[in-house]
Formats: C-alpha cells, structure tokens, sequence
C-alpha cells in the first residue's frame, strides 16, 4: 500500500542536442500525498505528455529527482535498473481508453499484473476479485471485456490500476469520452480509491466537467508546473447533481 | 502465469482454426511431395524385392535392365548356372509400352518371365486373385494397379492375353502396374517387326547375293529363318546359395562371361541414384519452395495477427510485461498454427491425397516426425519478425503518444 505518494525536484527532459535540443520539461517540482487525487492540465505542446512518460518511466529524465513512494528512481542520472519491474509494482495506469486486454475476462485483466509479478494465480484472482467488489463490478468477473458496457470497462480499468497497490496511479484523460454523469462518476471511483488504498493519483485532463472537482491542479506551461488551488467541490455532490440533470 | 497465447487462441479460435486449415492444405502438399519420393524409392525397391533376385546378369556395359537397355543371348543362363554359388538362374525382359483392354488402354511394364514355379526369379512372389501363368501363350498376370481383371482380354501387340492372376505392389520404377506373360511371348512382342518390314527384310536378302546363290539351295531360307526368331533377353536373374557371397558370385560372371553383373546393392544405387535422381531434385525443389513459401505465410500471418495487437502490446508493456512474456506469446502462436496447420495437413495428406493421387505415396512416419519438426522450426523462425517488431512497440503508445 502507498505511503508517502510521490514527488518530484527540479525535474528536466531535453530531446536532442546541441542546436537542435529541446527542453520539454525545464525544472516539474510536485508533490501527491497519498489518498490525494490531482489535477494535472496544460495546453498542447506544453510538456504534459513528457511529464506523464517521465512519471510512468516510460522514459528517462535527463536530470531532477523522483521519489516514489519509499523508493527514490531518478536522481540526477542515477535511476533504478529495471523499469520495466518499476511500472508494474508502483505505477498503477488509467487511459482515456480502457484498453483491456481483449482475449482475457474480467477478473484475469486485472489478476494479470500480480500473476507479471510472481503472484501465484489463486492469490492474484482473489485480489482482482475483491477489486471488483470494491468497484461494484463483481457480477462481471468470467466477462470479456466485449462484453462489458463503457462505463464497466473503464472500472475495470481502474481496478487494473490499482491491484497492486501502487503508491501512484496515473490516469490519462480517463473521463475524456463519457458524459457528465459517467465522468463524475469515474472521478468519485478514483477519490474513493485514493483514500481506501491510500494512493497517489494523478489525473490529465482537458475535461471541465470535472475539474472543480479537484483540490490542487498542476498547471503545466513552456515545460514548467504551477500549482494551483482548485474549487475542491464535494465529488459525491457534483454526482448526484449531475445524474439530476440527466434525468431533467 | 497464465498462458496468454493459449487464451488469445481460445478468444479468436475460429480465426487460427481456418488459417490453419489454410496451411495445413499447403502442408499436406509438402508431405506428399515426400511421400511421391518415397514412393518412388519404394517403387525401385519393390520392383528389385519382387524379382527374387540376388544378381542381375545384363548386356556388357550397360546399366541395365532398368536404367538402360540390355540385350542378352537367352541361353546365357545355362553357362551362368554352371557356376559355383549360383542355385537358380531365370531369363527376363522388361518392356514399358500401351497394353490395350477393350476401348482403353494402360501404360504397364510387360514382363517376359520363363517356365517355372513360384519362385523362379522374376515371378510375381504372391497372387492377390487367380492363378500363376501355367500355359506356354498368350496368359498374363497382371497388378491391380492397372485396373484390369481376372478374365479381361489384353492386347499386347498382335496377339490377344487372357488375365489368368492378379498381384499387388508389383510395379516398374516408374510406377506403371506390371503385367507378366510368357518369355517366347514377351521376346516377340519386343522385336516383332511388323508384317510390311518382314517383308521388306525378306526382299532385302533375298536381293543379296551373297545369302541367295543359285549354287547353295536352302541358304536364304536359312539365312531368313535365323532373322525370324529372337534369341536375346534383356536380364539373366540369379538367385546365389545361402552362404555365398554375392560379390564374389557376380565377380566370377564378369570375369569368365564379359558380362555386366549387378548385386542388389548396386541396382539400388543405380535405380535411386541415377534412375530416379532427376525426379529426386525435382520433388526436393518443390519441398524446398513449399517450405520457402509456408514460412513466408507462417510469417505474414502471424505479422498480420501482431500488428493487430500492437495496442494489447503496448499495454502490455507499459504496465511491466517482460519480452520473453510478449515473444513467448507471439512464438506460441505461431507453433500452435504450426501445430494446427500439421495436424490438417497430416490428415488430408494421408486421407485426402495419398488415396487419389495417380502415383504411389509412401507417408513414412518418420518423414512426418521430421515434417513436424521442421513446421515448428519454420513457425519460430517465421515468428521472428513479428517478435522483432513487438518488441519494438513503445510502452508509451498506450498512454497516447
């Protein structure tokens, strides 16, 4: 389980060089306790997709500091060795798609990340299961994700981000297809996850609908964040108003 | 861990199942081209196991009776038999042509076999129907290959054969179904002439001085009587006492008879090696480019299949996946096609193929062990590419650029 979210120092990414170099990120400071869900939001070009990459060690910084969890990955150079293990223990992943694996159901979508890391099948399939549970999606376990409706995939999703208790998840335009009331939806899903495994979580997106939802927003221009205070209204609030709306 | 190729396979069966029907068809080609090569080894070997000989006694320099011409004195046997280690000698021709049934007719080996029991050299070793030759004339015994049955009237040359005895396997090197008859027979269906050039070779020694002289009366007639008949054969069979050897055997007959002597060993070498070699490279190119070209659809398949998944393998990969795990699942892929393709492959080759094709296909189950290992070893290596670009795939594809 997550326990100290993450946060990152001065952290830089230069494409190229000489002439030609370009400064995606120019110096990201941020901080996500755990249980905190954040918005990060930036214009196209501004450095948002690098930050995410660098964030899911997908790609290497060229210097600054990361601190995930309890672990330091980079340190001006230094990095852990296999990132590839990184991904799968600490970073829990969301998409703006739910990119389910198609040719497996329900439950070992998600058991398939534990089985990735020694788990025997049993333990992973229980995990996946209670995930389901906590997400209300139980009755679809022996689904496949053909299935399943959209809003279904994308807890499924989520439960995928999160069956390995990382102490991070990163989700990318997760609510960017769905209506007001799906949205939120997926947002109250994420901030009660948040808080029930103590999880940092890390939000990109475009999406007005939800953004007075967040509490903090990091702001990403010309390769640098600025934090701001968001609205922070009530999630379970904007939800219910929101399926009201709907009805009306 | 479960087995994500295994699950893929199960998710799109119908998809794997007809691509692999697809190359199992392809396969089962291939298996039966080698199954025509066996065959026609097979055929040679039959043809050398059915004769009953230990030796063949031919023309001086000749590969023959099969590979090549042959043409021998018929009482050449007698001397042969004379000799220390030999227990039976038999005379034979061989001559491929047309025998005509009725409206049809069928390319066969005629075989001239002599008087004699079960078990001469040269006789058909087993009757499937009917009974061995037993009149000097105008009796066949003829291999069902060749479609013919007991009574049929067969035309070989002038003369009419009644199908007395039916045998099985008994077949040239070529395949063609053999049909026994009488030497005397056999020996005139060979140098028969017919009726206009009998009488052109009459007129022409009549018109030689030199065999029509008014002062020796009978000399042309004699002269004529001796171009009438046909003394040669095309082999002498031997079969060699128990404990001799053969090569000493054939050694004494070419040494005191000028004659070419074959042991078993050697016929097959020149039946396998030089009779059939042309058709031998022939099959291997085909087995080649079948193989060439079922590696190259193995390839595109499981190309095609990847490319279709490179969003499931970014995935994948982004959320920790090793490559040994994605090349693992692509490289099972390919063998389970693989597999599948061989197990259709195997069956219409053997159900589908073999039954109906116009030549003797011999599946061996070692050639299909071999079979099998080379279509796993050529879906692996077909599997390459796709695994190359799997591993290719950026992790950061799934988080949208």
């Amino acid at each position: 389980m997550g326990s100290d979210g993450i946060r990152i120092e001065g952290l830089k990414k230069r494409y190229g060089r000489g002439d030609t170099a370009v400064d995606a990120l120019k110096g990201v400071d941020m901080v996500v306790a755990p249980g905190e869900v954040v918005g990060l939001v930036g214009p196209s070009g501004s450095g948002k997709s690098t930050l995410l990459k660098c964030l899911g060690a997908v790609i290497e910084p060229t210097s600054g500091r990361m601190v995930l969890g309890a672990d330091t990955i980079y340190d001006d150079g230094w990095k852990v060795r296999d990132l590839r293990a990184l991904r799968r223990d600490k970073i829990g992943f969301v998409f703006q798609a739910p990119y389910l694996i198609p040719f497996l159901d329900v439950t070992d979508n998600i058991a398939l990340l534990p089985m990735l890391a020694g788990v025997p099948n049993g333990e992973a399939r229980r995990w996946a299961v209670e995930l389901l549970e906590s997400l209300e999606v139980e009755h679809r376990a022996r689904a496949m994700p053909s299935q399943l409706s959209g809003g279904e995939q994308q807890r499924v999703a989520i439960a995928r981000g999160l069956v390995n208790r990382p102490p991070v998840i990163l989700a990318d335009e997760p609510t960017a297809p769905l209506d007001s009331e799906r949205a939120l939806a997926v947002i109250r899903m994420l901030n009660d996850m948040a808080r029930k495994f103590e999880t940092a979580i890390i939000v990109v997106t475009h999406d007005e609908k939800i953004m007075p939802t967040f509490k903090r927003i990091y702001n990403i221009r010309d390769g640098l964040t600025y934090e701001e205070a968001g609205e922070g209204r009530d999630v379970e609030q904007e939800y219910v108003q929101a399926g009201e709306s709907a009805e009306a | 861990m479960i087995s994500l190729a295994g699950r893929d396979i199960m998710h799109a069966w119908g998809k794997f199942v007809f691509t692999g029907m697809g190359l199992g068809l392809l396969i089962g080609v291939t298996l039966s081209m080698a199954g025509i090569y066996r065959g026609m080894v097979d055929d040679g070997k039959a043809l050398l196991d059915n004769s009953g000989a230990d030796l063949w006694v031919v023309q001086k320099d000749t590969l023959g009776p099969y590979a090549e011409p042959s043409s021998i004195y018929d009482d050449v046997w007698r001397t042969i038999r004379g000799l220390p280690g030999v227990v039976r000698t038999a005379n034979v021709t061989y001559l491929t042509m047309q025998v005509r049934q009725g409206e049809r007719d069928v390319r066969t080996m005629v075989t001239g076999v002599g008087a004699g029991a079960p078990g001469t050299p040269g006789w058909p070793p087993y009757l499937v129907a009917g009974r061995h030759i037993t009149r000097s004339h105008y009796e066949a015994v003829a291999d069902i290959a060749s479609n013919f049955k007991l009574g049929d009237r067969l035309q070989i040359r002038r003369n009419q054969y009644t199908v007395v005895g039916l045998t099985r396997r008994m077949v040239s090197s070529g395949g063609d179904p053999m049909v026994f008859i009488p030497l005397k027979d056999a020996q005139e269906a060979q140098f028969l002439k017919d009726n206009d050039a009998i009488r052109q070779q009459r007129r022409r020694t009549a018109e030689n001085p030199a065999f029509n002289r008014p002062q020796v009366p009978g000399l042309l007639d004699s002269v004529i009587a001796s171009q009438s008949v046909n003394p040669f054969v095309n082999a002498v069979l031997v079969q060699i006492e128990p404990g001799y050897d053969a090569e000493q055997v054939a050694a004494s007959i070419r040494r005191w008879k000028h004659l070419t002597v074959y042991t078993r060993s050697q016929m097959e070498e020149i039946l396998i090696g030089k009779l059939i070699a042309t058709s031998s490279r022939q099959i291997a190119m085909f087995l080649v480019i079948l193989s060439v070209v079922s590696a190259a659809i193995v390839a595109f398949i499981i190309y095609t299949l990847t490319l279709g998944k490179i969003r499931e393998i970014a995935v994948l990969k982004l959320i920790g996946t090793r490559n040994r795990t994605i090349a693992g699942l692509i490289m099972q892929q390919a063998v389970a096609l693989g597999v599948i393709g061989f197990v259709v492959g195997k069956i219409s080759a053997t159900l589908l193929m073999a039954p109906i094709f116009p030549k003797y296909v011999l599946l061996e189950p070692l050639d299909s062990v071999k079979g099998f290992i080379a279509v796993v070893v050529i879906c692996i290596l077909a599997s390459l590419f796709a695994i190359h670009a799997a591993l290719k795939v950026d992790p950061a594809e799934a988080i949208g650029g």
